[in-house]
């Protein structure tokens, strides 16, 4: 249905190329530009800016920068979609990309229905008349292709169980309703305490599901990992051996800064995507140049630090200093060179730092398996299983299940503050049609089904 | 013999609670109205339960008040208990209830209608509509006389084809024994109406002075009457009232149920039409709730001036020797002498598909249609449809803008639309739960929502608008105070909120803002407002309502502004839906059956999807492209 919010998308497609472009479309979508984009300095506003001018700045996250991008804002009407556009470009990594993408959507954007900005584009007098079987098409063909997506997500454990969070919150809507239609036969005494219950229970289930997106997002795109230790500690060989013949390659992304490669690799079924920061794989000598730094300033915002110390060689200022500034994230100490004379133990790391260490050669490619069990346990809780276990890993179906989960929030505290509960319906209803929005169930004669089947009404 | 009688503007075809009110509110417009009842003893009638309101049925009586109908007014007058429900729980949903003088409310109706000007009330069945080039030209009654009409408005009810049902015994009579009327649904298939059969049913009357109350539970109306009509004094009917009492089946009237369901007309099969979930039959009770042990049971009185007691909860189409030995398990039945029996009765009703939002029928001019026969259920339902098919005819042969209420407006429009663009399977009954901007839509701001339209269509007169303004003006006057008066941090204000379990406050807070805090109110806090002008309740409950809830009401404005959004787009009256490229075959055939008016109401008809709605926003913007090119060029043209 046609809308003027303000939408947003990857328009440049989901592969990794050079450059991505993440673009606004709606009354909105310079102010939420501004919300998320700063020059350097911070001195230019784009609601300042003349139309259809590009400028160079950062995006941020609450205040943590996801990109270097060129922000192209071109006001409506002379527009793709006679709207207010802005056009981010950045840098082409998917996961740059997609970060990007839910920046905006955190600020006020809604994620664009497929042809939307097609519609959008028709509907407001963009595209000639002759075009509109064209775009009409368009709409009834991704409509269909988004259908078939989402139904092959749903045909899995996913489906049911959103549909059973979903008719679980219905009860307790309907049970509500059906105390006010008919407050003679059906009595809300003492049944808000089992209402709280019940939010707090569906609450938990919908978390877990998001908790899952979070291991969905991992196994679709692979946990960031970064390979740190000074300079001939082995960094390059364990990178090697970690790409080697054993594994997978998967894919190859171009990096999300432009002097660095990503690596993706599967580690027992685990992708890893390995940031290589600006060539450890290139030449021994070149890897001594490597100073501590420059790895440690990789490390900041990977999800998964390899710390390759040689266990040949007494620990010196640069493991310290290393092992200082990694305190806290999650590390796996891999000890190298287990092949040569041991100079070092795990317990020596362990005064250092606090997290497992593995016994490690890269010269002879033991300790991988080991590896592969920690960092299953750190990601996983030690269970992963893409067959059985449900993932939430569509971003419509994680921004659905967020806005019900949000929606059941303001239900507890509606009950806690004693809001009357014919108020606490209004957000039970709202994440019904949230999860609804999954599903593709509408409330409405559901509701009312509900109640009579439920509930004997009347007289 | 035909014999041809003087013509008339208006004819209202039954005088029920929806005729009641189309054929008042066509002849308080100034128009020649005439109103057709098999009987005229049965005007108003109550066939069924002895009471008027209840959950949102009060609402709609309000609303109808507010827009100037009658319900309201008389109920006011002929009530004999009266309650307020759901005052536990949210403004919202408070609802009012009064039992009814079943008589007198039917002969103080009579009365009003006798007593308007315009309106000429006859004794007659109507047999056939007189339509010439798809407009009403007048209608025939059984017995030759025709009645040319330049409008008419069907309300028969539930008199259509009516037969009854009381176990094996099957009557073909109307409700209560009176006589049905037969010959209509030939004339309306005729015409190309198509029709459908539904079912209701109700419960036996007992004689009040056979059963023992000393086994049942008091029910006594509210200490404080409020009036159901925003013109009624609530001094005024400050009254005596009687009570009603409450009951309970048990193992035994459930056996009897059991052993004898095979007898039950519906169980057998007989029955064919299709009757409403939220008004079950005591055996479908027993049946679809096998698990419970008893069911609650109210008796009502009928009125003051008959001891007939109504059973609230045991509607029943079983035969009479079984209802005689299931009434008598009942705690405190069991000497009770039957008066009436229980019996079910099936009627034609109509698909409200035919209809447009107006309760016009698509495909006939003049004619429109309220009520039962629309396929609701409820006196409630019945007399609000009824005042807008009376309005909509008489803004029809006045040349002026039709009534269609939204949904974010009334009760009254959500049970329109609903009826209009659902596929309704059964007697529609309102519910709260269908009125999806509840909040705004509230029993105490009916006025404020509808008065403003009553007056601009002429059912409200200037005196009582006047009045309604100032109720207004003191409503915004004093929401503006409470909301910049600040009332400081000294010491009496910290005691204040002590003493009233509220946190103490750190800097300076406006009125507004405590009226917010849920255990502080209006009222309490009367003592840190000495200088608050004195107001009627009906206005300082406004303000109340509109602070405390605020929030919940701003996040359902912004629910009813994407409504609007989709409301205000119109479809074009002469679209054709098979000649739409990409619309699925599904939506096509719904949207050429339902035929809505805006982009919204499409959306609402079950089996269109959004992507279908795309489809067809396209499509309309193709077309509205279209006509501005030949507007432009037909205008140069002329200009040659």
């Amino acid at each position: 249905m046609y809308e003027d919010d303000t939408i947003a998308a990857v328009s440049t497609g989901m592969t990794s190329s050079g450059i991505g472009i993440v673009r606004m479309s709606g009354r909105k979508a310079v102010e939420i530009a501004d919300r998320v984009f700063s020059t350097p300095g911070g001195r230019t506003r784009l609601a300042d800016v003349p139309s259809h001018t590009v400028h160079y700045g950062h995006v941020y996250d609450e205040g943590v920068p996801v990109d270097e991008v060129m922000a192209c804002v071109m006001r409506a009407p002379r527009t793709y979609t006679r709207e207010d556009v802005v056009e981010i470009s950045c840098h082409g990594g998917i996961v740059v990309m997609r970060t990007l993408l839910a920046v905006l959507l955190k600020n006020g954007a809604r994620l664009a229905q497929p042809g939307e900005f097609t519609k959008r584009a028709f509907l407001n007098g963009r595209i000639d008349l002759s075009q509109a079987e064209a775009v009409i098409d368009l709409i009834n063909s991704s409509s269909r292709m988004a259908m078939d997506s989402s139904l092959r997500q749903l045909q899995g454990g996913l489906g049911k169980k959103i549909r059973q969070v979903r008719q679980e919150i219905l009860d307790d809507t309907a049970y509500i309703e059906a105390s006010l239609d008919d407050p003679e036969h059906i009595s809300m005494e003492g049944y808000r305490q089992e209402l709280l219950d019940h939010v707090k229970k569906e609450q938990g289930q919908l978390l877990a599901l998001l908790h899952t997106a979070r291991n969905g997002k991992i196994i679709r795109e692979g946990i960031r990992t970064v390979i740190v230790g000074k300079p001939n500690a082995g960094k390059s060989s364990l990178m090697n051996l970690l790409l080697g013949s054993r594994r997978a390659i998967v894919t190859d992304i171009a990096g999300t800064t432009r002097d660095t490669l990503e690596e993706s690799m599967l580690l027992d079924g685990i992708p890893l995507q390995i940031v290589d920061t600006a060539g450890i794989r290139r030449t021994d000598d070149l890897v001594e140049k490597i100073g501590v730094e420059k790895a440690l300033e990789a490390a900041k915002d990977a999800q998964l630090i390899l710390f390759a110390a040689d266990s040949s060689l007494p620990l010196d200022e640069n493991d310290r200093e290393i092992a200082r500034l990694l305190t806290g994230k999650k590390v796996v100490v891999l000890l190298n060179k287990s092949d040569l004379p041991q100079v070092i133990g795990p317990e020596d790391i362990k005064e250092l730092i606090d997290a497992p260490v593995i016994p490690f050669s890269a010269a002879e490619g033991t300790g991988v398996r080991y590896l592969e069990k920690i960092v299953k346990e750190m990601f996983f809780s030690g269970s992963i299983d893409n067959n059985e276990q449900i993932y939430l890993s569509n971003e419509r179906h994680q921004e659905a299940v967020s806005a019900a989960l949000d929606s059941l929030m303001n239900a507890e505290k509606g009950i806690e503050e004693g809001i009357p509960e014919d108020l606490l319906t209004i957000d039970f209803m709202e994440a019904c049609d949230q999860l609804g929005l999954i599903t593709g169930q509408s409330v409405g004669e559901d509701l009312i089904d509900t109640i009579f089947s439920r509930f004997c009404m009347g007289k | 013999m035909d014999f041809v009688y003087e013509a008339y503007d208006v004819a209202v075809i039954g005088a029920g609670h929806a005729g009641c009110e189309a054929a008042l509110a066509c002849a308080r417009l100034g128009l020649e109205t005439i109103l057709f009842t098999i009987s005229v003893e049965s005007i108003a009638m109550m066939p069924c339960n002895p009471n008027i309101g209840g959950s949102s049925k009060g609402h709609l009586v309000r609303e109808i008040d507010a827009l100037g109908g009658e319900m309201g007014k008389n109920i006011d007058r002929t009530f004999i208990q009266s309650k307020m429900l759901n005052t536990s729980k949210g403004p919202a949903v408070h609802s009012l209830r009064a039992q009814a003088d079943k008589a007198l409310y039917s002969s103080t109706m009579r009365k009003t209608l006798e007593n308007t000007d315009h309106l000429t009330i006859k004794q007659a069945e109507i047999t056939d509509l007189i339509i010439e080039d798809g407009q009403i030209k007048g209608v025939k009654t059984d017995t030759g006389g025709i009645y040319p009409c330049r409008a008419a408005v069907l309300a028969t009810g539930t008199y259509l084809r009516a037969r009854c049902l009381c176990g094996e015994a099957v009557t073909y009579t109307g409700p209560n024994g009176l006589k049905a009327a037969g010959a209509l649904s030939d004339s309306l298939r005729r015409l190309g109406i198509e029709l459908v059969r539904f079912k209701t049913g109700t419960p036996a009357r007992m004689d009040g002075r056979t059963i023992d109350t000393s086994k049942m539970v008091e029910q006594k109306g509210d200490r404080r009457i409020i009036p159901f009509s925003f013109t009624t004094d609530p001094d005024s009917i400050q009254k005596e009232q009687v009570s009603c009492w409450l009951t309970y089946t048990n193992e035994q009237t459930h056996q009897i149920i059991r052993d004898n369901l095979d007898r039950s007309p519906i169980y057998a099969g007989v029955i064919e039409g299709t009757g409403p979930r939220y008004c079950p039959s005591i055996e479908d009770k027993v049946v679809k709730f096998a698990g419970r042990d008893h069911h609650q049971v109210f008796l009502e009185p009928e009125g003051l001036y008959t001891n007939e007691m109504y059973v609230d909860g045991m509607s029943s189409s079983l035969p009479e020797d079984v209802q005689y030995r299931m009434y008598h398990t009942v705690p405190g039945l069991e000497h009770a002498k039957i008066v009436r029996h229980a019996y079910a009765i099936e009627y034609d009703c109509i698909p409200a598909s035919q209809l447009r939002p107006t309760l016009e029928f698509k495909k006939i001019r003049g004619l429109y249609s309220g009520g039962q026969f629309n396929g609701s259920s409820g006196y409630e339902e019945a007399a609000a449809q009824g005042l807008i098919a009376g309005i909509n005819a008489a803004m029809g042969l006045l040349g002026r803008q039709q009534l269609i209420l939204r949904r974010s407006q009334a009760y009254i429009g959500v049970l329109i639309d609903d009826l209009v663009t659902k596929d309704i399977k059964e007697p529609y009954r309102m519910m709260t739960s269908r009125a999806e901007y509840r909040l705004f839509l509230r029993q105490d701001n009916a006025d404020l929502r509808l008065t403003p339209i009553g007056h601009e269509i002429g059912l409200i007169d200037d005196e009582r608008y006047e009045h309604f303004l100032e109720k207004k003006h003191m409503i915004e006057e004093e929401d503006k105070r409470v909301r910049s008066l600040m009332i400081g941090t000294g010491e009496p204000v910290q005691r204040f909120l002590r003493e009233h379990g509220s946190q103490q406050t750190g800097k300076s807070l406006s009125l507004a803002e405590l009226i917010r805090r849920p255990e502080l109110s209006y009222d309490i806090l009367k003592d840190l407002d000495p200088d608050r002008p004195s107001l009627p309740e009906a206005v300082t409950q406004q303000v109340e309502i509109g602070i405390k809830y605020e929030g919940y009401l701003v996040r359902q404005q912004k629910q009813v502004e994407k409504f609007h959004r989709m409301e205000n787009k119109l479809i074009p009256e002469d679209i054709d839906y098979r000649q739409l490229h990409g619309l699925r075959i599904e939506a096509q055939q719904k949207l050429e059956k339902f035929r809505p008016l805006s982009i919204g109401q499409a959306g609402r008809i079950a089996g269109v999807t959004p992507a279908d709605i795309s489809v067809l926003l396209i499509h309309i913007m193709q077309i509205n492209q279209e006509k501005a090119a030949r507007a432009k060029a037909g205008k140069g043209d002329s200009g040659e």
